[in-house]
């Protein structure tokens, strides 16, 4: 843990620090659709975690990043703090918290973004609510973040109608806005969202916030399949999966990509030492990426 | 109870202070008329071509949200835009049926003891002040004006077949309303309170309780209306397909906003018929209390068009709006998204909603109804702030000469 401490420069120092303008990150991030398209081609399914910025703290989650990156994770997603998270369950919520007591702000996190991001292989969806992107300036949200390295941007409380000045920020910028289908949209909504979507489609496979589940309803099959027949995108489907079998599930299903959330989060932020919860967090990602064809 | 006396002295408090800071404004042979709203209440839709059309077809309401061109509306998850496209279609509907009007129509006449009562409060003249008038909303069923709403929605939610229904609450007032419609049309009923809340408002939660409704106590955040109202739209995420969520205030996504307008404009069209039993004319100020705005809304709605009638509300200032302690949205804060719309809200540099605080629960949000947020842009409403010690002396004045 030390040696990657060292490999990301200053980590003390992300909390408050202006965010350095990267132009080699820029140029060589690899974008979210391009590695979906070419894992697609080699039939291999995408292994997605997601982290909480900030929880336990900036340093860790530089670290966390490493070593979801060096595990084989192909897209990873991270969660910029923000206090009123309507998406999220009690996991997420708490880890959010914890991480803007602790000064995770939204600065603090895109300046441990452009200190990380040059050694990932996997390409960065920054998870957002949109308050915090309206209060900076849509674009220049947009543009800050493509600075520091992320590929692809995902705002869980813009629904399709809302996501035009978004969408449109994202493409001056060069983000890919990827897009939610839930259980409840409507087939010709989801070919519409399918649609807009980029860098993949977001299958949320239950009714509900982000949380750890039992077990996988049994009618996200049916939701893939009606995905499928409105869409030659690829398909993450994610919201409860927390364990291998869980995500064995969703691939024979027929999805593309499996998304990881609340689990990690928990392992990772709720430890007694953050060097515990790296241990742990690294545990099951390596569980559920043994669990997923690459 | 004590809620409710805390809503009628914030509202007091506001005529008094109106006295101060209002000029009369016309007609200076005599002192200007001000009605006031007591009891916590909600409104009612335009019949007509307005001045000032609210909200316009896709849900905004001027720039809220139009603002730089985003389409402001529905800030929610994927997953509740179907169930707000129901309801709004089953909300059109329902204006458009004769039989939703009289049911409703019955059911508020007899079961919420409508009309309310506008009574001249005599003994808080002095000859300095505005003659003051109360449009008694606390007198209806339940004590406040919010079973106006919980009532429509909940007549709405059986048209709509379905048969659970969840509500957040900050005093207590709107679950106790919720919880009573629930009972009376033979609803399943939870209500999400924060938890501090359920402290302060202990005799709400018994209310509720003995109606048969699950209070859910919400421990997040600061354990007030705000975190109570998320962990609701959290609920509804998760039951959408059997529940249908009776917000409380006029604030919220397209189309609570003017659902709850609609529902709450009672309060300001039995006002304007009184007003002129009374006087034959019209009120010089119409003043209520506004934390989401439901109440305060419920009387704007009628007096809009009326640009001889000044509108004001009244913002719970805490310890002072110079303080950190405060839940003056309008007077405070700047446009943002909360709960799914987009209006003035509390936040800080970072866009992170900042803890309310005033000592009345259920005043301390830090959003705001847009179609205030709209009023106040447009200059047809005017907000200020008073502080906690001045609400409570208000609330005192007010008691000694009127008995609460």
């Amino acid at each position: 843990m030390q040696v990657q401490r060292a490999a990301i420069g200053r980590p003390s120092a992300f909390a408050g620090r202006r965010m350095a303008v990267r132009a080699t990150a820029v140029t060589t991030r690899p974008s979210v659709s391009g590695r979906m398209a070419e894992l697609k081609a080699q039939k291999k399914i995408a292994f997605i975690p997601f982290l909480c910025a900030g929880d336990p703290d900036l340093e860790t989650t530089a670290v966390a990043l490493q070593k979801l990156d060096a595990l084989g994770a192909d897209v990873i997603e991270l969660g910029v703090p923000y206090s009123d998270p309507l998406a999220d369950g009690p996991v997420i919520h708490s880890a959010a918290t914890r991480a803007l007591q602790k000064g995770a702000t939204l600065d603090a996190v895109v300046a441990m973004v452009a200190e990380v991001s040059p050694q990932l292989k996997a390409p960065l969806v920054l998870f957002t609510y949109f308050n915090p992107i309206l209060r900076k300036g849509v674009d220049k949200f947009c543009q800050q973040i493509k600075e520091a390295g992320a590929s692809g941007l995902l705002v869980p409380d813009i629904p399709l109608e809302e996501t035009g000045t978004v969408r449109a920020a994202c493409e001056r910028a060069g983000l890919e806005l990827v897009l939610l289908v839930t259980p409840t949209t409507p087939k010709q909504r989801m070919a519409d969202i399918a649609r807009a979507s980029q860098g993949f489609v977001y299958l949320v496979s239950v009714t509900g916030v982000t949380g750890v589940q039992e077990r996988v309803q049994a009618r996200v099959e049916g939701l893939i399949d009606l995905l499928h027949s409105v869409t030659d995108k690829s398909i993450a489907v994610g919201f409860g999966v927390s364990r291998p079998e869980q995500a064995r599930q969703i691939v024979e299903w027929g999805a593309e990509g499996v998304i990881c959330g609340s689990a990690l989060v928990r392992a990772l932020g709720e430890a007694e030492t953050p060097a515990e919860g790296l241990a742990a967090m690294e545990q099951l990602a390596k569980s559920l990426r043994d669990a997923i064809p690459q | 109870m004590f809620a409710q006396q805390q809503s009628v002295l914030a509202r007091t408090n506001a005529a008094a202070h109106s006295a101060q800071r209002v000029a009369p404004v016309s007609r200076p042979c005599r002192r200007p008329r001000a009605v006031t709203v007591l009891g916590a209440a909600l409104t009612d839709a335009p019949q007509e071509v307005q001045k000032f059309e609210r909200p316009d077809s896709t849900g905004r309401f001027g720039r809220f949200g139009g603002d730089e061109g985003i389409k402001l509306r529905k800030y929610v998850p994927e997953t509740l835009i179907p169930a707000l496209a129901e309801l709004e279609v089953a909300y059109k509907q329902a204006m458009d049926d004769p039989d939703f009007h009289a049911e409703l129509n019955a059911i508020l006449k007899d079961y919420v003891g409508r009309e309310t009562p506008l009574y001249y409060a005599e003994r808080l003249e002095d000859g300095s002040m505005p003659e003051i008038y109360l449009k008694r909303e606390d007198l209806n069923h339940t004590g406040a004006h919010k079973i106006n709403n919980a009532l429509g929605q909940a007549l709405l939610c059986k048209r709509m077949g379905k048969t659970r229904i969840i509500a957040e609450t900050g005093a207590g007032q709107h679950g106790v309303a919720t919880a009573t419609v629930c009972a009376r049309l033979g609803l399943s009923c939870i209500v999400y309170m924060g938890a501090k809340d359920m402290e302060r408002q202990a005799l709400n939660v018994f209310r509720m309780r003995l109606m048969g409704a699950e209070v859910r106590p919400v421990y997040m955040g600061t354990a007030t209306l705000k975190d109570a109202t998320s962990e609701a739209i959290r609920d509804w995420v998760t039951n959408v397909e059997s529940t249908h969520y009776i917000l409380g205030s006029a604030a919220g996504p397209h189309p609570y906003p003017m659902l709850v307008r609609d529902f709450q404009s009672v309060i300001g069209r039995e006002t304007r018929a009184q007003c002129q039993a009374k006087w034959g004319g019209k009120p010089d100020i119409v003043l209520a209390c506004v934390g989401g705005g439901s109440n305060a809304m419920g009387i704007f709605n009628e007096f809009v068009d009326d640009e001889d009638v000044r509108l004001i509300g009244v913002e719970a200032g805490g310890e002072g709006v110079e303080t950190e302690k405060h839940a003056a949205t309008l007077t405070k804060g700047t446009p943002g998204v909360l709960h799914g719309s987009f209006s003035f809200l509390l936040q800080d540099a970072d866009g992170q909603v900042i803890d309310p605080h005033s000592i009345s629960a259920g005043l301390d949000y830090p959003g705001i109804g847009p179609e205030h947020a709209f009023l106040k842009d447009v200059g047809r409403a005017e907000y200020f702030a008073v502080t906690d010690a001045e609400a409570l002396e208000a609330f005192q004045r007010l008691s000694q000469v009127r008995g609460p």
